[in-house]
């Protein structure tokens, strides 16, 4: 078929598609939605506390614990999943806890848990989407990490530091202050600045905001940057302050209110990871994260686990195509070798040939010369009887000659001796 | 778009919010991300030549789109898409219109549905492709799978024509189908009504599945059920020009005894074609392509390549293990050709060594045979040497004898005479 370059048109007149929004809109409600946030920290850090803030809801009761009331030996990795409705909105929301982390006394490669989850979950995505038969999906895979900082002033820890880089590259990391109201904005700020200096030192990939074309988001976007990492608080309690119920935590000196922007940046948070960058998260996590764990694994299946960088250049085949490739080039080499095995027989073979011809040549010329010998003696030999039959015959001549003269001789001889008997009588 | 459900769901279980948490924006915040990204549609025109289909577009559309009429000579069915950029208010679609160009104008139609199947196939395999790929960019893929099939049906009034039967069995489980009667201007209230009613039976009566406005959302339900039940196929009338009707210019054709005005429902069916296409169901129709259509073509493409699900209850299928199981598959096969082909060198070796063995055995035995005639040769040849010594020896022998005669002879002769002597003094 044919294809012409893309065309600009305006319209004129009503046509209908900027309904669209609202068909998609429609759908997606009636979808549903989901998401998954994992938190890690050490215990002790307001995790749970967190979260029941953060979704106005006892996820962590006194009927379901959190993980901080279970005491853990080794790392584990844990899911609560909860359904959540709101403006017509269903939600499955899945919190995946790592209870133990970084609260042993050796906490050498306690993150491989928390990796192992995560590519668990993208392995089960990858095995459902490469199915022949392809059934609704469920996307378990972990959207959003909330990595939880000890509020110690100074800097990173080297395992907060180990921790990231070992998993920038696998979900979005949003690093947190914790319990930020442990210290003065003075504080806080010189500990935002150092920790911020040693991400980037270490090059750690911390998730970032998108760029958008609205100019107004876009400044809100800046301010929000330059308050990273977030400081927050949280809270399962309510208190009342001047008239007012809110959430906070309450003091001698005074209430550390969750919601207030000048006590922490909790609302920060809570707006940019639910009610504007949710679907971000969704997306940066279908697209990044998921497909280079994805390329990776297919890349190892399709190579038997060979990194070859020759062949970086081939990974925009399917791995279909690739062992089709490869079959064709075993295809080819096999008859290569088929040529060459060929040639070599060949080869061998007129070897042989020649050697028993010359063997034969040879052979021959030996006989050649064998009858050729025998036939000088042969005619040697004729000749040797030749010579001597003429001598033979020449002295049997004379024989005869002499023999005939001696009987002549002897005759006359007789003659007389008979005569010399007439003679005497 | 991911495949993606979540509703009904065991195993989570339901906890009151106490307050505005604010998750409730993200239908707003998926609509965002469709809006920055742009939308995208395409539409394949199926109809024989003269029956509107560009006519049609360009008012749908409320724009004129290139191309110009098709002659009726065309040798055989071939397509021509145009993508167009389009925007209304903060929406913008990127349409891609396909035409089947000469589409029954030849004496024999037998193939005419083939150019057509292999074009939809060809959307699907480009999309399979690229889903397939090791590095891939789905989500910034150009997607060009057909999502709705407009099939013209000539105003003839009586029934479908069998090219159009055959055409839409073919096509009816690898595209959307949307029959419908065009220039039905052509035809009379009354006729139409029949018209609409053959159609739709011998639709049903030859199995074939056109698409069905979804039901299952309640704020369209009803719109798309009535137009399913009492609408289908809808009869439409396309025009460009304009015509002052009133104290408005609306979009007609001008006859002597009247003028047909396209967007007046009472005259023929287009207003609701272009709301159930393109305001209400638009979305739909590409969500069928993508989660039925595409699907069911990727299955069976597949299957035909040999892969297949293991036992959807047991274990969950790897999709490492198949890749693996396939490649050891193929690597075996290879591997046993090429031994086999070892072997039948190795065999070939042997009889040709063989053959040569035997040839220089018997080139040995020749030669063996040549010496021995020598050997005799030889034999003889001393034999005659030694006999013709002998006769040689016996000859020097009486030779010497005869001499050692005459020379006896001779003294004798001397002696002889001395005998004579003797006995005449006797």
């Amino acid at each position: 078929h044919t294809e012409r370059p893309q065309q600009q048109k305006n319209l004129e007149g009503y046509v209908g598609f900027a309904n669209l929004p609202n068909q998609v809109y429609r759908k997606s409600v009636k979808r549903g939605f989901e998401f998954t946030l994992m938190v890690v920290g050490e215990s002790g850090l307001g995790k749970s506390t967190m979260i029941n803030s953060l979704f106005l809801t006892d996820l962590y009761s006194t009927d379901y614990p959190g993980p901080s009331h279970r005491i853990k030996k080794t790392v584990q990795v844990e899911q609560s999943k909860v359904l959540v409705k709101e403006g017509g909105v269903h939600l499955l929301l899945t919190i995946v806890d790592t209870p133990g982390f970084g609260d042993a006394v050796d906490n050498s490669n306690c993150w491989q848990p928390v990796t192992d989850h995560i590519d668990s979950k993208f392995e089960d995505y990858l095995n459902a989407e490469s199915r022949v038969n392809r059934r609704q999906m469920p996307d378990n895979r972990v959207h959003c990490c909330l990595y939880f900082i000890a509020p110690s002033g100074h800097g990173l820890k080297p395992l907060d530091i180990e921790f990231m880089k070992r998993l920038h590259e696998k979900v979005n990391i949003i690093p947190l202050i914790a319990k930020a109201d442990t210290m003065t904005p003075e504080e806080c700020q010189q500990f935002k600045k150092q920790i911020m200096k040693e991400i980037q030192e270490h090059k750690i990939k911390i998730y970032e905001f998108p760029e958008i074309d609205d100019e107004e988001e876009m400044k809100i976007i800046r301010k929000i940057k330059d308050r990273l990492p977030l400081a927050v608080v949280g809270s399962n309690t309510i208190i009342e302050v001047s008239g007012k119920r809110v959430r906070g935590r309450q003091y001698p000196w005074g209430v550390a209110e969750v919601e207030n922007g000048e006590h922490c940046d909790f609302t920060i948070l809570r707006n940019m990871l639910i009610r504007t960058h949710m679907q971000d998260l969704k997306d940066v996590t279908n697209n990044v994260h998921y497909e280079n764990y994805r390329s990776k694994k297919l890349a190892a299946v399709t190579y038997n686990g060979v990194d070859n960088n020759k062949n970086k250049g081939q990974l925009t085949k399917s791995p279909l195509a690739q062992m089709e490739e490869e079959r064709r080039e075993h295809v080819a080499k096999m008859k290569k070798m088929e040529q060459e095995m060929e040639q070599v027989f060949e080869m061998k073979v007129k070897e042989k040939l020649q050697k028993l011809k010359d063997s034969e040549a040879e052979l021959k010329r030996r006989h050649e010369q064998m009858k050729k010998n025998l036939e000088a003696q042969h005619k040697e030999l004729e000749e040797k009887r030749h010579q001597h039959e003429e001598e033979k015959a020449s002295w049997e001549a004379q024989q005869r000659i002499l023999e005939q003269q001696k009987l002549d001789a002897s005759r006359l001889k007789q003659n007389k001796k008979v005569n010399i008997f007439i003679d005497q009588q | 778009t991911a495949l993606c459900y979540v509703r009904p769901h065991n195993g989570a279980r339901a906890v009151p919010l106490a307050g505005h948490v604010g998750f409730d924006s993200m239908p707003d915040q998926l609509v965002n991300k469709s809006v920055n990204h742009g939308f995208c549609f395409n539409i394949l025109c199926v109809g024989e030549t003269g029956l509107g289909k560009s006519t049609l577009m360009d008012t749908l559309f409320n724009t004129k789109f290139e191309g110009e009429p098709t002659q009726h000579n065309q040798p055989g069915v071939t397509l021509k898409s145009n993508t167009y950029e389009l925007q209304e208010s903060n929406v913008r679609l990127k349409l891609t219109v396909v035409n089947t160009v000469g589409f029954g104008d030849q004496i024999n139609k037998e193939d005419s549905y083939k150019s057509i199947v292999e074009f939809i196939d060809a959307q699907f395999e480009a999309y399979l492709q690229e889903e397939l790929k090791i590095k891939r960019t789905l989500h910034s893929y150009h997607d060009t799978r057909i999502h709705a099939c407009l099939y013209f049906i000539a105003p003839t009034g009586h029934s479908l024509k069998s090219l159009d039967l055959v055409t839409m069995k073919k096509l009816d489980s690898k595209v959307n189908i949307i029959p419908i009667i065009a220039k039905s201007d052509a035809i009379s209230k009354s006729e139409l009504a029949k018209f609409k009613i053959k159609i739709t039976s011998e639709l049903v009566s030859n199995g074939v599945q056109i698409y069905q406005f979804p039901t299952d959302d309640e704020s369209v339900a009803e719109i798309n059920s009535t137009m399913n039940v009492s609408h289908l196929p809808f009869a439409v009338v396309g025009s460009t020009e304009e015509v002052k009707i009133g104290n408005k210019m609306v979009k007609a054709r001008q006859y002597p005894w009247g003028t047909v005005q396209v967007e007046n429902e009472n005259h023929c069916d287009f207003v609701k074609l272009r709301e159930m296409l393109i305001r209400v169901n638009m979305e739909d129709l590409r969500e069928q392509t993508h989660t039925r259509h595409y699907e069911l073509y990727r299955r069976c493409k597949l299957e035909e390549m040999g892969f297949k699900d293991t036992d959807p209850d047991s274990k969950p299928f790897s999709l490492q293990e198949t890749y693996e199981a396939k490649r050891n598959e193929f690597m075996g096969e290879l591997q046993k050709k090429e031994e086999e082909m070892r072997q039948m060198f190795v065999q070939r070796v042997k009889e040709k060594e063989a053959e040569l063995k035997e040839a220089e055995k018997e080139l040995h035995e020749k030669f063996d045979r040549l010496k021995k005639l020598h050997q005799d040769e030889k034999k003889k040849l001393e034999e005659k040497k030694k006999s013709l010594d002998d006769e040689l020896n016996t000859f020097k022998q009486k030779k010497t004898a005869a001499e050692l005669l005459q020379n006896q002879a001779q003294q004798a002769g001397g002696s002889t005479t001395l005998k004579r002597d003797k006995e005449r003094k006797k």
